[in-house]
């Protein structure tokens, strides 16, 4: 508390800002962020502890059922005894119908939101930065939010592939199939395991695909006011560092589920 | 970007951010694999909890890097830095609690 006194006085001086001590005594931002990022950053805080609440909710329904304890090799679908195990269930890839390839394709929805998450972290550099002139500097944007966009959208694609795939259902790993045996998922009822386990998938990958689709399209409106030179006349591309925020967030909750839904 | 060495020009600077943001990349990659060849090599029935570890440890690595470089926390006020990682105890808070909660269901029920 070396500053005490100079807190104090800042106190009854505070209608002046260039008299006070402290950094809070007003007239500067004493985080040093732009209003709109600072906000950005307190929604993703709050934004992050949905996310959390839904795993953790994944982590106490799996919790409280029996765990696989055989060979992966024997495992067979059995809604009743247990909860499923992933690399069983998201073993497909699209074009090989029957192949068992354990989360390979997740792997590569993995790899494909990462890298998109680089080109957005280029694009916000690219905006940043003294380096270049304003005709460069537009160009390095648009082409960066570009392959980000692109990204997005490919991510997007493989999840509607991964979840017509769930949806429909498979026969492989399943025993005494007879003519009224369930395939695939619904809310109600699903072939994989406990009917909590398809409820999950849906509600979590679905609420992350709708972030990463609300973050496409913010990235589509970045993208129309870099061409249009918006961003250029305003003098800087503070927009491009607070979506890309965002963004970043997105592909962050993705580890995560990435982890604790697909791994685990 | 204040907390960087003045006498570089803007443009090593920028070389220099571009070259870290690669090297991040890099580093996010190789950690997916060794999420990868672990997931494939440790059988399940055997390792079941070191399995669970690994992947959490390196989830956690890879969030750091997302946060620190990409979303550049570490670059901001320490103030905002914390108040934003702070809120994260709860978490812990609710994660610790519902599992005990979890395994309680489990021994009711089964």
């Amino acid at each position: 508390m070396a500053n005490e006194s100079t807190v104090q006085t800042s106190s009854t001086t505070a209608l002046n800002p260039n008299q006070t001590g402290s950094i809070w005594g007003g007239g500067e931002s004493p985080m040093k962020a732009e209003y709109g990022k600072l906000m950005m950053w307190f929604f993703l805080l709050s934004d992050a502890l949905t996310f959390s609440a839904f795993l953790i909710a994944y982590g106490v329904a799996r919790y409280s059922y029996p765990a696989y304890e055989g060979a992966a090799a024997d495992f067979v679908y059995n809604p009743d005894a247990y909860w499923p195990i992933p690399e069983k269930v998201y073993n497909a890839i699209p074009f090989f119908h029957g192949l068992d390839a354990p989360l390979i394709f997740v792997g590569l929805m993995t790899f494909i939101l990462i890298l998109s998450s680089v080109t957005m972290v280029l694009a916000v550099e690219a905006g940043n930065t003294d380096a270049l002139d304003p005709d460069t500097k537009q160009a390095e944007v648009q082409k960066w939010m570009l392959w980000t966009i692109f990204g997005g959208i490919i991510f997007l694609s493989c999840q509607a592939w991964e979840w017509a795939h769930f949806i429909e259902g498979t026969e492989q790993f399943m025993t005494g199939i007879t003519a009224d045996t369930f395939f695939g998922a619904n809310l109600t009822q699903n072939q994989y395991g406990p009917p909590l386990f398809a409820a999950f998938f849906f509600f979590i990958t679905g609420f992350h695909g709708m972030h990463v689709l609300s973050g496409v399209v913010l990235n589509i409106i970045l993208f129309y006011n870099t061409v249009m030179g918006t961003y250029r006349k305003r003098g800087h591309y503070l927009m491009v560092e607070k979506i890309g925020l965002y963004w970043h967030f997105v592909d962050l909750v993705w580890v995560f589920v990435f982890t604790f839904f697909y791994l685990v | 970007m204040a907390h960087e060495d003045s006498s570089l020009s803007p443009q090593e600077r920028h070389a220099a951010h571009v070259k870290k943001i690669w090297k991040v990349a890099g580093i996010l990659a190789i950690a997916t694999i060794i999420e990868f060849v672990f997931a494939f090599t440790l059988p399940i029935e055997d390792f079941k909890f070191l399995r669970i570890w690994i992947f959490i440890l390196l989830t956690i690595v890879k969030a750091f890097y997302i946060v620190a470089e990409f979303m550049h926390l570490k670059g901001e006020v320490k103030s905002l830095m914390w108040s934003v990682l702070l809120p994260m105890i709860f978490i812990v808070w609710l994660l610790v609690a519902m599992l005990v909660e979890g395994a309680t269901i489990f021994d009711i029920r089964f």
